[in-house]
């Protein structure tokens, strides 16, 4: 393994520096029919799960062929990638917002023989490599974050329940039977990466036990003020502790009755985790979106406080997800997102129909926004 | 025969969905045999040990990543994201695992070319293995050494031209959804502004100097695809202020049953024949659309623009031609006092180069968030802690009703001195000869 120069020079880092360039200009990469029909498109229509056509008011049309992909990628999955997109794409391919795969052509004969490529491909487990789908009134790829796989503070994984859920409400991606489109989100911890918090389904990585303390290390690696200005309950305060060894350290306390394991105070003092085994799991929160469709967008609201991790395929996770998509897939009226669905028969009835306990968990707690969600009228159903 | 035994990682090698462990597992083998004879610039058994880490994790419920490790490249605050583990012996090749953001081409649209450039230039000086793309949006290049950071960044930017993107207390990579380039919903070349603005601000997005971290993101119309609303401190959302378009004989085709509505997105269920009043009148939420001997009337001065009827009928409705975009300020995730949704604060702003309007918005913002945010303070925060009326002072925005969804209900006003006449200073004495004690 000889190191091998790109180039630089790192007595001289200054010589021939490029920088502050940004990207590539997107119209290099555009397909030759966008770049032609671009802002002339009429309208668009699904021909079938997972393929679109857009026509152009100059008579073009180009056929998108969506395909599912798993985001973390290996560079061996990407080249394949763009040996489809040789084939049968003239070397163009787009990413979604959702981390699909899009491979456009410009005339229709061209669409099952890509179809059919990507469907014959399948991994060494029999998975499908390139699942096509993802469109209209069902379920497309979820969003997620980094889990255990990258990240320093995540209370669960990403990769792996995204796997087993998407392996679940894999019909839904490959079908549009759903009242509405129905985004599913994770994210591993409460920065939320993935920014669940207005998707119809979230899956929110939880610790729910304060940080532990690192007595001996604690100043030495950590702001101490830092660590005690992070905390949004004010849990923290500065303490003098005595080590077992009969030595007197500057370090902290934590009033655990007032903490709401954030992890903000580990996000800026490393020496104060807080991940473990059975105290971490998953919350799920369901009925946000984003669109400004029918009604405005809404945060997604927590429906099950707790579910422990369960690797590697996060049954009771999955079983609760699969129980609001069939309830909601049942009960809802066309068009209506399930937000807006559980609003219509209220939430009480959102318990029975999903056949979900509520607990004392569900309710609001947190400062001022828990006042507007308690109920103030006597307009409920029994 | 692989490094470590992956008992559970194995049990998600099954079912329809695209397996990650099965493309590492692909990875890695690729890498032992080597057949093109990369000169791999980090440990070739990477993707071993990264499966062996992960496996680990599964094992323990728990990350084995530490937490921090400041590096980047030279003159760049953000863009790299330091990462090492916290079983070092056990997994070598993992020890340290930088990432890379790469600032996404605007749309994600790719020539193969480059994006086999990429795949080359990871395949030798890192892991192999990538998100395509972050939730931010960049190309996430996941996992090198700390001697390769400059290497890596050197080619990026000598032989592809592409430069990383941002990461730590500065404006974060815009990102836009697909917008003109295939949508006949965009009110605006979302690409050409997100393009320019990742541009213009090249120095806020590489070099941290902001309270905390700053994002944009950019969508063509209210759909919002790109979900801009619920995530950015600055959400470009494209609008119109004149008429929907009808076209008059489509919305007899959607009558008639010869077009499907919502461009056939429910065509999985028998949802019975379409009913023009049910599905697209009667769920206007501003009742501003009528039927009337087989014609469609839109009273659009009362129309919100939700969406809804273009979506249902998008062969027979367009959105209007006096287009442009909304500006929403001060979306965050729930960290640290809660999630906030973006409030509007410009209702109608053209999007047409230079978009100097638009900068000037979004300069007098950041002026008024360096001046007065503190220390990871999300705008949305600093909103709220101020008032909505200081940033509204910040931006010299008039008031309007656009702003509010509903007046106070609270009368407990702060008028400010220079509001009230003879401002606030009185002479008690003066008061008490007419007033006794
Ligand atoms: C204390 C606060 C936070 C810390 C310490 C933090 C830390 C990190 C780290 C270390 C990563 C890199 C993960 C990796 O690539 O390995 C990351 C990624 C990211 N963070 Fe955060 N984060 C914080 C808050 C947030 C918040 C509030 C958001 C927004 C909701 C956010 C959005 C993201 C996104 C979008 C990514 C990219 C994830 C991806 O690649 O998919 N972060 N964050
Ligand atoms: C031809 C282009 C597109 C059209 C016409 C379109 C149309 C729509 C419509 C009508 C909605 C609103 C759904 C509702 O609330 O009922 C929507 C939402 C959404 N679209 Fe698209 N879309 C397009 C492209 C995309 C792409 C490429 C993606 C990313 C994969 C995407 C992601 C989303 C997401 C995530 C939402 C949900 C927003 C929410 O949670 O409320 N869209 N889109
Ligand atoms: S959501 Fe939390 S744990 Fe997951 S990648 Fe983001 S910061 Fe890390
Ligand atoms: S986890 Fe959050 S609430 Fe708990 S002590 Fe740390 S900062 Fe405070
Ligand atoms: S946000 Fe609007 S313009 Fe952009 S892709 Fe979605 S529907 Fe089209
Ligand atoms: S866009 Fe929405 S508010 Fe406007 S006419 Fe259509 S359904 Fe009604």
């Amino acid at each position: 393994m000889a190191f091998i120069s790109s180039g630089y020079d790192p007595k001289q880092p200054m010589k021939d520096r490029i920088t502050d360039i940004g990207p590539r200009h997107f119209e290099e990469f555009y397909p030759p029919v966008i770049k032609k029909n671009k802002g002339k498109w009429l309208y668009h229509e699904i021909l079938e799960p997972g393929v679109l056509v857009h026509v152009s008011e100059t008579g073009d049309k180009v056929f998108t062929v969506r395909a599912g992909g798993a985001r973390l990628m290996s560079v061996s999955h990407i080249r394949e990638i763009c040996d489809i997109a040789d084939k049968h794409c003239g070397g163009h391919v787009r990413f979604t917002t959702r981390n699909n795969i899009e491979f456009m052509v410009d005339s229709k004969d061209k669409v099952e023989p890509l179809k059919k490529d990507l469907l014959s491909r399948k991994q060494s487990g029999g998975c499908y490599k390139f699942p096509v789908g993802g469109t209209g009134a069902g379920i497309t790829n979820i969003v997620h974050t980094q889990g255990w796989l990258h990240c320093h503070t995540p209370a669960t994984d990403a990769s792996g329940p995204v796997k087993a859920a998407m392996d679940v409400l894999f019909e839904d991606f490959t079908s549009m039977r759903l009242p509405a489109h129905l985004r599913v989100s994770l994210a591993c911890c409460l920065n939320m990466c993935g920014a669940v918090h207005c998707s119809d389904i979230a899956i929110l990585g939880y610790h729910r036990k304060p940080p532990m303390l690192d007595h001996e290390y604690l100043d030495k690696m950590c702001e101490i003020p830092l660590a005690i200005a992070a905390c949004p309950t004010a849990a923290i305060k500065p303490a003098k502790v005595d080590l077992p060894d009969g030595r007197k350290v500057n370090s902290v306390a934590v009033n655990n009755s007032r903490c709401m394991f954030c992890g903000n105070c580990y996000t800026m003092c490393p020496a104060m985790p807080l991940q473990d085994d059975v105290g971490d799991g998953i919350v799920l929160m369901v009925g946000g979106k984003v669109s400004n469709r029918i009604s405005a967008p809404k945060f997604s609201k927590v429906v099950v406080a707790f579910i422990p991790n369960e690797p590697p395929r996060w049954p009771k996770t999955t079983e609760a997800i699969k129980q609001i998509v069939e309830a909601y897939a049942k009960d809802a009226r066309k068009y209506e997102r399930l937000g807006e669905w559980a609003e219509r028969i209220g939430w009480e009835r959102f318990f029975d129909k999903c056949e979900l306990e509520f607990t004392h968990h569900l309710i609001d707690d947190f400062r001022d926004p828990a006042y507007f969600t308690w109920r103030q009228t006597t307009n409920f159903k029994f | 025969m692989a490094k470590h035994k992956t008992p559970l990682l194995d049990q998600l090698e099954t079912g329809p969905w695209p397996s990650f462990v099965t493309d590492i597992k692909r990875e890695a083998e690729s890498r032992a045999k080597n057949e093109k004879g990369v000169e791999y610039q980090i440990p070739q058994d990477v993707c071993e040990d990264i499966l062996g880490l992960l496996e680990l994790s599964f094992k323990h419920g728990r990350t084995h990543w530490k937490h921090g490790g400041i590096v980047g490249v030279f003159g760049y605050g953000g863009g790299v994201i330091g990462r090492y583990c916290d079983q070092p012996e056990m997994f070598k090749g993992v020890a340290h695992f930088h990432t890379l953001r790469v600032n996404q081409p605007a749309g994600k649209f790719y020539k193969t070319e480059f994006l086999k450039q990429l795949c080359d230039l990871w395949d030798m000086r890192g892991s192999g293995i990538t998100n395509m793309h972050g939730s931010t949006g960049d190309i996430i290049l996941l996992g090198t050494t700390t001697p390769q950071l400059e290497e890596i960044f050197y080619e990026l930017t000598h032989k592809y031209n592409q430069d990383l993107g941002g990461s730590g207390s500065n404006l974060r990579t815009p990102s836009d959804c697909i917008g003109q380039a295939r949508c006949e919903y965009a009110c605006y070349d979302t690409q050409a502004l997100c393009h320019d603005l990742t541009n213009s601000y090249q120095d806020e997005l590489h070099r941290p100097a902001f309270p905390y971290k700053f994002k944009f993101k950019l969508d063509g119309c209210p759909n919002c695809c790109v979900a801009s609303i619920a995530r950015a401190d600055m959400s470009f959302i494209g609008t119109w202020r004149d008429d929907i378009g009808i076209d008059q004989e489509a919305v007899k085709a959607y009558v008639g049953g010869e077009i499907q509505p919502n461009a056939g997105a429910h065509a999985g269920r028998d949802w019975g024949p379409f009913d023009i009043k049910k599905e697209v009148i009667n769920l206007c939420p501003t009742e501003c659309m009528k039927y009337k001997d087989g014609k469609l009337f839109i009273n659009n001065k009362e129309c919100t623009r939700c969406m809804h009827c273009i979506n249902v009928m998008p062969r027979a409705l367009r959105i209007g031609n006096d287009r442009g975009l909304s500006i929403l300020v001060g979306a965050k995730a729930p960290i640290l006092d809660g999630a906030q949704m973006g409030s509007l604060l410009v209702p109608f702003i053209k999007a047409e180069e230079p978009y100097d309007e638009i900068k000037e918005v979004i300069e007098k913002i950041w002026d008024w968030w360096m001046e007065e945010g503190k220390n990871r303070e999300r705008l949305g925060e600093l909103i709220k802690r101020q008032g909505f009326q200081k940033l509204l002072e910040a931006t010299e925005i008039k008031p309007m009703p656009q702003h509010v969804q509903e007046p106070r209900s609270n009368p407990y006003i702060f008028w400010k001195e220079e509001e009230v006449e003879g401002g606030f200073k009185r002479d008690v004495n003066e008061f008490r000869k007419h007033h006794q004690r």
